[in-house]
């Protein structure tokens, strides 16, 4: 510590001239490590705002649905009995970014939260690839104003009830609302605003086009005519084949585009909760290098301003503590084991990732010859630029890390009489074990695969899809109230079939049917 | 480039609307969890908010999600003695359900099968009267007794030695004795100075008369300072009180209930929100309301709550006989000019036919020249017998005083009881 200079501040309380010193010295700090962000905006607010803040999923400003209430009402309770700190932090991927300090914080936490989230997660929502291919931070805050704008108009106009059923059903889909390979047109309010009204038109148009001949229900009518002359059906949705002539992952997406009874403001809601969700898609894919990159980064700039004498011992005693609590990883049989802690793993990734870089062990060299003993600085900046979790792991995870975190994999398969003990951490095991639990961190794995593959169009008007299972695993129980969400939006039966290896193992049917009667 | 909002000032409850859209949702299981509690709760138990359950399932929102079974792989940290190759028994209790790899399983606390959370007081009373906007029950003045309360009145130099007030006497002794000592220190001074400007003079020129004179005065002035008392009665203070009328603060409620065979649970839930209703409108007027509750059949008993509204009874139906028992308990505990009386009767309108010209004389010549108000609910859908009748006599008597009404549905209620009421509060402007 460099004795010469006094600590900018002492003691637990703060001020915004102390907060803006530390700030400012945090921000020469990340210059020096080239950190490239947002400009900050910081927000300090009180105990309730952040359960505010908590209940709308970080939105700065959201829609009204239940279930932001009801999420509003697990944290009070749980705050309330002392089951949960707060977060202490809470930080939005716009431009400028979102950060909030909660008011009772003490010095060194608001000091630690703008470590970890004005200079950590700002710099990684700036520079990962995800975020900059699906998200747009400057025009994010613009659009959840537009989008909750129009959805108390649409409450005023069709009924809350109405507009509620609606996003219920949207919801349960949102995860399927994504385009996974292809970048988003990028949102803007007020082009949204503007051609709203033209794109209903078309929209409806298109739909039209599509189900021209379909009354409105009950859907009682006689099969299409055989054919249709171009005039009438220019896109040759008629001719024949099958609709849609490729499988659909956005289901969101064909329902918004195609859903024959969907009335325009409906559909523009479905959009909505279909750009919000691919908002949210990259933070998905990243938790555990984003948390780890802001952890790695309040690590660093901590520990410099010690260094520089900016803060005295007893907020660094805080520090560490608290720290240490962030990134715990209980084991596996601890009666606190609550899955991978994703700070702990991102954290001990980075900092191997600069340990291989500044001080690499022969197996080091073996396992990572390109990143061995080159400089730690902008390896560190490549692999977060360049990864999701998945990718991230199967390239950093080192054998040090995974001996250190005593990673084991269990093949847990309901063939089997027993569970069986697949790899450990050793020379055999390393391999396996990494590719397990990069695996385990992605989406395709961990939510089920499921694909529109057919609308009737000349049929019943039915929609079909695929779940495609992975490692024989089913689908849990909510399959029916998602699927009857589905019908909701669709209008018409819609069928679910579950395919094991080309082979089908079940069907589900919504509105159910009479044939198979054993679900239910 | 950073930018520190505070956003302290700003609106709190953001998520209040979707907290209403929450509980709008789930009114059946809310009001399910609050009706028991109001059958659970006493009646002077209803000023505070309810903890309610509601089953995750019933409130869950579905998203598409692997089942159980099928192979899965999972990476845990933490091994300790496990070697490549080992196979272990399954977990019993199917443990692997919430297992590593699956993320929508914990992260909304869910996987307890209760959801729960806590109404504040305003949302448990709204479920308590369905949904009926309370009203801001305002503090007007009923009209009530006049009392004599002595309040303190400041502090006055006489009294009785039982009120003095020591730290205020002590500070008055002391300004007096800065005050008085004072002068006296001042000429002590200067005959000190004097003294000693003339013992340094050259013994030729020292003046021994003037220092005899000079030393007797200052002896005589350390005597005056001394004998400057520490405490004279002309620094004692008294508390002062002054007698002031005020409204009697204190209120009793007799609840009178018909629990004869023909009350149902039903009806006797009715009435307790009746009740209800009543003891929280009094207890924002009073600083205190005692409850009594008496019970009828063909006699009359007091009892306690529980047993007022749990208890059953079976027989005929003789209402004076409560209104006899209420009679007798103001005159043995509570003298109409110390307190303000109220009684609240519910029945079911049954009563033996010769005995309501009975309660008609009890109540015109005993009960209301004392009461501050009466009301009665009569909770049935037939039609009235005679003690409804002879009832509407005496509101013809005392309207400002005696109300009835009759109920059928608890939803009623409150409309009811803005009914019995709103007459009062205009008046009492």
């Amino acid at each position: 510590m460099n004795a010469s200079q006094k600590p900018l501040a002492t003691g637990s309380d703060w001020n915004f001239s102390v907060l803006e010193r530390f700030n400012d010295r945090l921000a020469a700090l990340a210059d020096e490590y080239r950190l490239d962000t947002y400009p900050n905006q910081i927000e300090v607010i009180t105990t309730e705002q952040m359960m505010d803040a908590y209940a709308s999923v970080g939105m700065p400003v959201g829609y009204h649905h239940w279930s932001f209430g009801k999420q509003f009402l697990a944290v009070e309770q749980a705050y309330k009995r002392g089951q949960m700190g707060l977060a202490y932090e809470l930080v939005i991927n716009s431009n400028p970014c979102i950060a909030y300090l909660m008011e009772e914080n003490t010095l060194m936490m608001q000091v630690l939260v703008m470590a970890h989230a004005c200079y950590g997660h700002n710099s990684f929502f700036k520079g990962n690839y995800l975020f900059r291919t699906w998200t747009d931070a400057e025009s994010i805050v613009d659009y959840l104003v537009f989008a909750r704008q129009y959805i108390a108009q649409c409450e005023e106009r069709h009924g809350v009830h109405a507009v509620e059923q609606l996003l219920d059903a949207c919801h349960a889909l949102q995860n399927y609302g994504v385009d996974r390979y292809k970048r988003p047109s990028p949102i803007s309010a007020e082009e949204e605003a503007k051609r709203q009204d033209e794109r209903e038109a078309y929209l409806q148009t298109q739909v039209n086009m599509l189900w021209r001949t379909i009354p409105e229900p009950p859907p009682d009518a006689s099969p299409l005519p055989g054919s249709l002359s171009s005039d009438e059906d220019p896109l040759g949705l008629h001719v024949g084949g099958v609709y849609p002539p490729e499988p659909q992952e956005n289901l969101l997406y064909f329902i918004e585009k195609n859903a024959p009874l969907l009335a325009p403001w409906q559909r523009e809601i479905v959009r909505i909760v279909r750009k919000l969700a691919q908002y949210f898609y990259p933070q998905r894919q990243t938790q555990v290098m984003n948390e780890g990159w802001a952890c790695f980064w309040h690590y660093t700039l901590m520990n410099r301003l010690y260094d520089e004498g900016d803060v005295d011992e007893g907020l660094m005693l805080e520090f560490l503590q608290s720290h240490a609590a962030v990134i715990n990883q209980p084991d596996f049989d601890s009666p606190y084991y609550n899955g991978i802690n994703p700070y702990a793993l991102g954290f001990a990734i980075f900092r191997d990732i600069q340990r291989i870089c500044e001080e690499p062990t022969e197996e080091d060299r073996q396992w990572f010859p390109d990143i061995a003993g080159t400089p730690w600085r902008t390896t560190l900046e490549f692999a977060m630029r360049n990864f999701k979790d998945e990718s991230f792991i199967q390239q950093f995870l080192s054998p040090k890390v995974m001996r250190d975190l005593k990673l084991f994999l269990i093949v847990d398969d309901d063939q089997s009489e027993t569970l069986e003990v697949a790899a450990i951490h050793d020379e055999q095991g390393y391999r396996r074990v990494r590719d397990a639990l990069s695996t385990q961190y992605a989406l395709s794995v961990k939510e089920p695969n499921v694909q529109v593959v057919e609308a009737a169009i000349r049929g019943d008007r039915s929609l079909t899809l695929h779940h495609v299972q992975d490692s024989r695993r089913p689908l849990g129980r909510s399959v029916y109230p998602v699927i009857r969400h589905l019908h909701e939006l669709w209008g018409f039966p819609v069928r679910l079939v579950s395919m094991d290896e080309g082979r089908v193992t079940h069907r589900y049917h919504w509105p159910v049917e009479e044939e198979p009667k054993e679900k239910k | 480039m950073t930018y520190f909002i505070d956003r302290r000032p700003n609106a709190k409850h953001k998520s209040a609307v979707n907290r209403q859209r929450f509980l709008e949702r789930y009114r059946k299981h809310i009001k399910r969890s609050v009706e028991e509690a109001v059958n659970r709760r006493s009646i002077t138990d209803m000023e505070r908010g309810e903890k309610i359950s509601i089953p995750t399932k019933d409130i869950s929102e579905p998203v598409f999600q692997h089942g159980p079974g099928g192979a899965r792989n999972i990476v845990s940290p933490g091994n300790k003695e496990f070697l490549q190759g080992d196979r272990i028994r399954r977990p019993s209790g199917q443990g692997g359900g919430g297992g590593a790899g699956e993320g929508g399983a914990s992260n909304q606390g869910e996987g307890n099968d209760e959801f729960a959370f806590t109404l504040t007081r305003e949302e448990f009373l709204e479920f308590v009267f369905d949904g009926l906007e309370l009203p801001h029950l305002q503090h007007k003045p009923l009209k009530s007794i006049e009392e004599i309360k002595m309040v303190r009145a400041g502090l006055s130099r006489d009294g009785v030695p039982a009120r003095i007030s020591i730290t205020r006497s002590m500070r008055e002794a002391y300004a007096r004795r800065i005050a008085m000592r004072a002068p006296i220190k001042r000429a002590l001074q200067a005959a000190h100075q004097a003294l000693e400007e003339e013992e340094r003079k050259d013994p030729v020129l020292r003046n021994p008369t003037r220092i005899v004179e000079l030393k007797a005065e200052i002896e005589r002035l350390e005597k005056r300072i001394e004998a400057v008392p520490f405490i004279d009665t002309y620094d004692l203070r008294y508390h002062q009180l002054s007698a002031q009328p005020q409204p009697s603060s204190q209120a009793v409620m007799f609840c009178v209930m018909d629990v004869s065979g023909s009350m149902t649970q039903n009806h006797k839930d009715i009435a307790k929100r009746f009740f209800l209703l009543l003891y929280m409108f009094l207890e924002k007027h009073y600083e205190k309301v005692e409850l009594v509750f008496v019970r009828h059949h063909t006699a009359a008993r007091e009892v306690s709550e529980e047993e007022f509204f749990y208890s059953r009874e079976t027989g005929g139906t003789i209402v004076s006989s409560a209104l006899k028992l209420v009679n007798s308990i103001i005159q043995a505990r509570y003298p109409p000019e110390k307190w303000n009386l109220y009684v609240a009767q519910a029945s079911d309108g049954d009563n033996w036919d010769d005995d309501s010209n009975t309660c008609r004389d009890l109540l015109v010549k005993q009960l209301m020249p004392q009461l501050q108000y009466y009301a009665y609910v009569e909770i049935t859908p037939h039609n009235h017998q005679s003690l409804w009748h002879e009832y509407e006599s005496v509101a013809g008597q005392f309207p400002e005083r005696f109300a009835m009404r009759q109920i059928v549905e608890a939803s009623e209620i409150y409309a009811v009881f803005r009914e019995l009421f709103k007459r009062r509060l205009s008046q009492a402007n």
